[in-house]
């Protein structure tokens, strides 16, 4: 695994919001860290864009431990890099979620259509095919 | 009866949406509501004033949004105003799923509903919309009013 690399053009400012990824082959691992509302989904939304267009990222295991708030607009980001990858052959993966955090997402639909895992090992070794049970 | 009232005029940029989340879940601490209940104020407080911002402003910056809080002995309601753009059909709005841009999910009445007792949105084309939430502060004694 690369070191890990931190996106640093903001970190925790305004939005209290940072992420810290890690890179193998076609697999990034970022791990999320503050609130995700409508002004740090977008910042979310550019880095994995970011790392899908220009770097071939297929797999993307977001690790929400450090999530502290998540609303529509964090969750509209995550969905619509699911329906990216999976027009691309790839996959989103979540891992880590607070109970709390699960709470708003299990509302969403969002299991339903994105695995959930305990933790980043378990994301990365599991390679069925990306839709929930 | 006590009634205590707090009123924040911010401007529509999206940093001002933690503020506001910030401010209810101040609140909701020292009306020592649950952890939980905290939490989903902060959710339907962030969608209400994020559509002010997105919807009602399409994303104008320099408008302004009104929060007012007013807490009694049983209830803590929730107003968020603009002076936006309005929606057309209140109805066809609040329809899960229903979203004018893909990225988003529609959540956003959803999670207002499901986390407020009451919710009460009035708009009017070109003039803007406000958006009312009450949340019972004692289940014991208070009932749904439909």
């Amino acid at each position: 695994m690369d070191a890990v690399e931190l996106y640093s053009e903001q970190p925790m400012k305004g939005g209290f919001f940072r992420m810290e990824k890690k890179i193998e082959r076609q697999t990034l691992i970022l791990r999320l860290d503050g609130d995700l509302d409508m002004k740090t989904a977008e910042t979310l939304r550019q880095a994995l864009d970011h790392e899908i267009e220009r770097r071939g990222i297929r797999i993307v295991v977001l690790n929400m431990e450090k999530v502290k708030f998540i609303d529509s607009s964090g969750l509209g980001v995550i969905l619509g890099r699911y329906k990216k990858l999976l027009a691309l052959g790839g996959k989103v993966k979540i891992s880590n979620v607070p109970p709390h955090i699960y709470k708003i997402m299990e509302l969403s639909g969002l299991p339903r259509i994105i695995r959930f895992f305990s933790d980043e090992t378990a994301a990365q070794a599991d390679d069925e095919d990306g839709r929930g049970a | 009866m006590n009634v205590n009232q707090l009123v924040l005029t911010f401007s529509s940029v999206a940093e001002n949406v933690g503020i506001a989340r910030m401010l209810v879940a101040s609140v909701g601490a020292q009306l020592d509501l649950p952890l939980n209940d905290i939490e989903e104020l902060k959710v339907a407080v962030s969608e209400a004033v994020s559509n002010a911002i997105i919807h009602g402003y399409r994303g104008e910056s320099g408008r302004l949004v009104l929060l007012e809080l007013e807490i009694n002995q049983e209830t803590l309601k929730i107003t968020v105003s603009d002076e936006g753009c309005g929606i057309p059909n209140v109805e066809q709005a609040m329809q899960p799923a229903f979203s004018t841009d893909p990225e988003r999910m529609g959540l956003g009445f959803v999670f207002m509903q499901s986390f407020m007792d009451e919710l009460d949105v009035d708009s009017t084309v070109n003039q803007g919309t406000t958006v009312t939430m009450v949340k019972y502060l004692d289940r014991s004694t208070a009932f749904p009013s439909h």
